[in-house]
Formats: structure tokens, C-alpha cells, sequence
């Protein structure tokens, strides 16, 4: 395993290379090169995601103890408020598709740049926009926002906190959003190389396919439901408000209408990256190539008809709780046929157990975990017992950290030789995997006994018993961020020296391992001909 | 190019027609007034609901030339329309049953 290089190694830098005539900065934050445009967000996305794990060990730090410790509680309910709205908005959400997907989805398709490169670009400026007015939020008015990133009436229209500005933080997200979707689909409708049939595009192309359309279809609502509790806050409509005919369920109603299926905004183009990488790491054909297609399609689909399994508490009608709870399970099918399938293609696989098969097969342990607690709760009596419990919260986090993010950590490992060329420390990569798999494990699983046990959430203190359990989360906290600051630090190692990791290093079959590395500004100097499918491998080669 | 990238004409509609679906939404505007006014209960919504989607109806197939376009188009806006249907009738859903078989 040689990792070191000398300066004569470099790489050639293809879309790397400066631009002539145009500045440092102006060259990347107006270029409308998708490739640009997708490391402009994966830089963004994780400077964010350090803030957003710094909230997060801020909150742990404080609940190590019980009674008034490092914060007062008017600052935790904030903290706990920011790290949702910047985990979910501007990380977890745009994560994949917005980073990954820019730089990859028209190297997949043979194509050179997405349908529109500067709609592309604008979605990009709309994104620091937001998470700029999001910050101002923070900063002005009286106190950060601290209703929770759910924004709930009737408390997010009567707190005297800024409030108003998020929610405008979250409208012009929503816009970015929405446009990357618009792109996306047009991209893999209209920019499709020859031969590239929709059944030989690459299971990662499907996964943005389907999380493109949920992003079309279901952000307008988020957008309206932000709309609707600003404009309560300054017209005080009543909207919302019982004693002037308003509905408060209606705006749980709008709310998770957008934001369950946001949950497979998040968690889809992850499946995708999993997908592309357990073939080339078993070096085997993908099994069930269709069927884990027309998954991410049903997941799509059905994800977008289970919002009211957030609402078994709410007072909602039982006839709909039931028919909810009941859709719920549904969904668990597409998302086991995936799972089937990626073990099914380990099997009798020939494995090489290189780090992004070791992110991915943690993907699949911690979803699953998550998943399965997910029926927990969409279950409508036991969701009774556990509602707006620690249990919550370790599901989600094992589902969207457990999930996206090590499919997001999976990606960085896959996809970096291809973009920058070099390869990082594989033995320290596989150490940041154990130490991170250990951390957050120690983290999370106490919540789902905590919550079992009667622990709510958003709580700013709680009682003796939960204090040994409150503890080890604590101490699991510190041992996740080990592991992610021994990842991030791996991988700037490998981008600074990481020796020279050629074309196409894993022997992966897709369009862009064709291409050299980092891919040249246009992607392809000769317009790519498809005659076989994305998991068609060559026979083994010894690689790097 | 992909099979799905052909593009269809431009298409010029003539004054009769585009008065004719103005009137008709004129009319319907009308109606959704007159049944504002009647006590229905439940169904006032869904009244209401049902004339504002032949509304749009009317002005995506003649005023946005959605009846001219390629059938993709038509799927896509199609799918996009069933998606909010469901949406708001399974938002109203609950508020039809609300309050019923509770003690």
C-alpha cells in the first residue's frame, strides 16, 4: 500500500487546472462547470457539518451531568434548534445529490454538463444565500431561533425569538433545492449518452432520479409552509390558531407532507452510492439490478404517503393514524429489497475490503438498525410509548448519520481518487472507520434504552437514572469526533501528497472511470458510445 | 439525442377558443362564489377544490399549450397533479374522520 508521493508525481489536474484570465475564487464561484459547481457544495456541506457536530458536542457536553451546567437553557434550546436546522438544510439535504451528484450524474451518463449550467450555478448561490440569512438568524433580532427545526405552532408564531428569518433561511433553500431536482431530471431525460438505455444507467443515476422528483414535487410545500408561518407571525392570520377558526394540525399536516419524504431526500442518492460501490468491491455483477431500480422509484413514492406517522400523538383522526401506520410498513419493503440485494451481491463476491466497501457495510448495519426501529414507531401503539422519546432520536441518527452520512463518507472515499486524482492513507481510512463506528454507536444506542425507558427529547435536564446512560452518549460523542477528525485529516493528507491514483484505481465499470483523473473540464474529449452496462466488469487486474 | 427530446411545434390558438376558456373560468369563478354561499359542510371543500382543479385544468391544457405538447410532458404534469391530489386528499382525510369513534 504506497500512498506517499513526490512533487514530480503530480497528477495532471483536468478540471483543477486554473482558468486563464479569471481569479482564484472567481474561477470556482462563478464557473458553471458541474465538477466546480459540486466541490463548491462539498466544501460548504462540510464546513457546515463541522458547525453542526460542534452544536451537537456542545449539547452532549452539557447533558454529561444533570442540573444547570455549562449553558442556560435558553442557549441550549438554541443550540439544539441550530444543529437541526443546519444538519437537516443545509448538510444532510443538499449532501449527496448536491455534491456528489453535480460532479458525477453527467459523467454517469456520458454527458458534459448538466442541462443547465447556470441554473446549476444559481442553485448553488441560492444555497449560500440561505445558509447566510440562516447565520443572520442567529446573530440579530431577540435570540436565535429555538422552536426545534420542526418550526411547530402555536409555539414557532408567539416566541419572541427570530424565528421569521429562518423560516425565510429555510424558503430559499427550498428554491435551491427545487432547482438542482428540475436540473437533474431534465439532465437524465434530455443529456443521456448513445447506448445509455434506462436500464444501463448506473443504480447511483436512478437513486438521483427518484430523489430529483421527491425534490420537485414535495419542496413547494415546504416552501409554502414557511410562507405561511411567517406570514402568521407579521399578519397574524389565524391560519393555525383554533380560536379564529385555524387548524394547528393543518401545519403538521404541511409540514411533514415535505419533510418525511425530505427524510428520503437524504437517505435515496445514499442507497445509490451503496449500490455503485458494494459490485466493484465484490467484483461481481449487481444483484437485481431492476428491482433495486424500481426501489428507489417505490421508496419515492410510497415515502411520499406516510408524513402522518409524525402526528400518532397529535390528536389527528384514529381512522387516519391507522391508515398511516399501515403505509408506513409498506415502505419498509423497497427499502428491504435493497438491502437483500446488496448482501445477495456480496455473496460468493470476490471482496476486497478497501475503505469504501467498509463505510458502505457499515451503511448497511446502521440503517438497518435504524430502519428496523423505524417500524417501532410507525407502529401507531407502541409509537404511543416511545413518541417524541430519545428513541426518536436514536432512530433518526442511526437512519441519517448511520445512514447518509456514512454513505456521504462511503462516496468521499470511492469518488476521491477520481476527482483529485490521488489517493489517500487506505490503512488510516479503515482506523477512522472503526473509531467512528465505535463512537457512534456508544452515542446513539443508549438513546434508544433511554428512550425506552421515558426519557423525552429537547430536554435541557433530566432525571438521576438516566445520568449513567446520559454519560457513556457523552463519552461516545467524543469518540466519533476522534474518528472524524482522523478521517477528514486522512483524506486532506491525500490531497495535499497521496500518490497518483490513476483512471480508474477499484476497476469500476461506469462512464467516469473512463475518463482520466481528475476528469478533463469537459469530461469526455471524444463523446462516449455505451455498449455495455454499469456493473459489466473486466476481468481482475491487480490495481494500486 | 435521447428518444425523449423531441420537441414539438409552436402552436398558435385562435381568439374564439382562448375566449371560450376564459369565459368558462369566468363561470366557474362563479360557481365556487355561488356554492361559498350554501352550507355543506365537508363538501364545501371538496366543491371548492374540484372547480379550482378544472381552473388550472383549463388554463394548462389552452393558455400553457399543455394539449399541444409531447406526451412525456403530459405524464410528467400528469404525475405532479396525482401527487398533490394525494396530498391534499389524504390531508383531508383526516380532517373528514376527525373527532369520530373517540370517546
Amino acid at each position: 500500500m504506497t500512498e506517499a508521493a513526490s512533487p514530480q508525481d503530480s497528477p495532471a489536474r483536468g478540471f483543477l487546472t486554473p482558468e486563464p484570465g479569471r481569479g482564484g475564487l472567481a474561477s470556482w464561484i462563478f464557473s458553471t462547470d458541474h465538477k466546480r459547481i459540486g466541490l463548491l457544495y462539498l466544501t460548504c456541506i462540510m464546513t457546515l457539518f463541522a458547525v453542526g457536530v460542534c452544536l451537537g458536542l456542545l449539547m452532549r457536553l452539557k447533558l454529561m451531568t444533570p442540573g444547570n451546567t455549562i449553558i442556560a437553557p435558553q442557549t441550549y434550546n438554541a443550540a439544539f434548534t441550530l444543529h437541526g436546522v443546519i444538519m437537516i438544510f443545509l448538510v444532510v439535504i443538499p449532501s449527496i445529490p448536491a455534491s456528489f451528484g453535480n460532479i458525477l450524474l453527467p459523467l454517469q451518463l456520458g454527458a458534459s454538463d448538466v442541462s443547465f449550467p447556470r441554473l446549476n450555478l444559481f442553485s448553488w448561490w441560492l444555497y449560500v444565500t440561505g445558509a447566510l440569512v440562516a447565520l443572520v438568524s442567529i446573530f440579530t433580532g431577540s435570540g436565535a431561533p429555538d422552536t426545534g427545526w420542526t418550526f411547530y405552532v402555536p409555539f414557532s408564531e408567539r416566541t419572541t425569538t427570530n424565528v421569521s428569518v429562518a423560516v425565510l433561511a429555510v424558503l430559499i433553500l427550498g428554491f435551491s433545492s427545487i432547482l438542482t431536482g428540475l436540473n437533474f431530471i431534465t439532465t437524465i431525460h434530455q443529456q443521456r449518452a448513445p447506448g445509455m438505455s434506462w436500464r444501463r444507467l448506473p443504480l447511483l443515476v436512478w437513486s438521483l432520479y427518484a430523489t430529483a422528483w421527491i425534490q420537485v414535487l414535495a419542496t413547494p410545500i415546504l416552501g409554502i409552509t414557511t410562507l405561511l408561518i411567517f406570514s402568521e407571525r407579521v399578519l397574524h392570520l389565524g391560519l393555525f390558531d383554533p380560536s379564529r377558526g385555524g387548524d394547528p394540525l393543518l401545519y403538521q399536516h404541511l409540514f411533514w407532507i415535505y419533510s418525511h419524504p425530505a427524510v428520503y431526500i437524504m437517505i435515496l442518492p445514499a442507497m445509490g452510492v451503496i449500490s455503485e460501490i458494494i459490485p466493484v468491491f465484490a467484483h461481481k455483477k449487481i444483484f437485481g439490478y431492476k428491482m433495486i431500480a424500481f426501489s428507489s422509484l417505490a421508496i419515492a413514492f410510497f415515502g411520499s404517503l406516510v408524513w402522518a406517522h409524525h402526528m400518532f400523538t397529535s390528536g389527528m383522526s384514529d381512522v387516519a393514524v391507522l391508515v398511516f401506520s399501515f403505509l408506513t410498513f409498506i415502505v419498509a419493503v423497497p427499502s428491504a429489497i435493497k438491502v437483500f440485494n446488496w448482501l445477495s451481491t456480496l455473496y460468493k463476491g470476490s471482496i476486497s475490503l478497501e475503505p469504501p466497501l467498509l463505510y458502505s457495510l457499515g451503511f448497511i448495519l446502521m440503517f438497518s438498525i435504524g430502519g428496523l426501529s423505524g417500524l417501532v414507531q410507525g407502529a401507531a401503539g407502541a409509537d404511543i410509548h416511545v413518541h417524541d422519546t430519545y428513541f426518536v432520536v436514536a432512530h433518526f441518527h442511526y437512519v441519517i448519520f448511520g445512514g447518509t452520512g456514512l454513505g456521504m463518507f462511503a462516496a468521499m472515499h470511492f469518488w476521491f481518487p477520481k476527482i483529485f486524482g490521488r489517493m489517500y492513507h487506505r490503512g488510516r481510512a479503515a482506523w477512522a472507520f472503526g473509531i467512528i463506528m465505535v463512537g457512534m454507536n456508544t452515542l446513539y444506542f443508549p438513546m434508544f434504552v433511554m428512550g425506552l425507558e421515558g426519557m423525552p427529547r429537547r430536554y435541557y435536564d433530566y432525571l438521576p437514572q438516566f445520568a449513567h446512560a446520559q454519560f457513556i452518549s457523552t463519552v461516545g460523542s467524543w469518540v466519533l469526533a476522534l474518528g472524524l477528525l482522523l478521517m477528514f485529516h486522512n483524506l486532506y493528507a491525500g490531497l495535499r501528497r497521496g500518490a497518483p491514483a490513476g483512471p480508474n484505481p477499484w476497476g469500476a465499470a461506469t462512464l467516469e472511470w473512463s475518463v482520466a483523473s481528475p476528469p478533463p473540464k469537459e469530461n469526455f474529449p471524444e463523446p462516449p458510445v455505451v455498449s455495455k452496462g454499469p456493473y459489466d466488469f473486466a476481468p481482475r487486474e491487480h490495481h494500486v | 439525442m435521447p428518444p425523449d427530446a423531441k420537441h414539438s411545434a409552436p402552436h398558435i390558438l385562435s381568439p374564439g377558443l382562448l375566449t371560450a376558456v376564459w369565459g368558462a373560468l369566468v363561470c366557474l369563478t362563479g360557481l365556487t362564489i355561488a356554492l361559498a354561499r350554501l352550507d355543506l359542510g365537508f363538501w364545501n371543500a371538496v366543491a371548492a377544490l374540484s372547480i379550482a382543479s378544472v381552473k388550472a385544468l383549463l388554463v394548462i391544457l389552452f393558455f400553457m399549450h399543455l394539449k399541444y405538447e409531447n406526451r412525456l410532458l403530459k405524464w410528467l404534469l400528469g404525475l405532479a397533479c396525482l401527487v398533490l391530489a394525494i396530498f391534499i386528499g389524504m390531508t383531508f382525510f383526516d380532517l373528514a374522520y376527525r373527532g369520530l369513534g373517540t370517546p
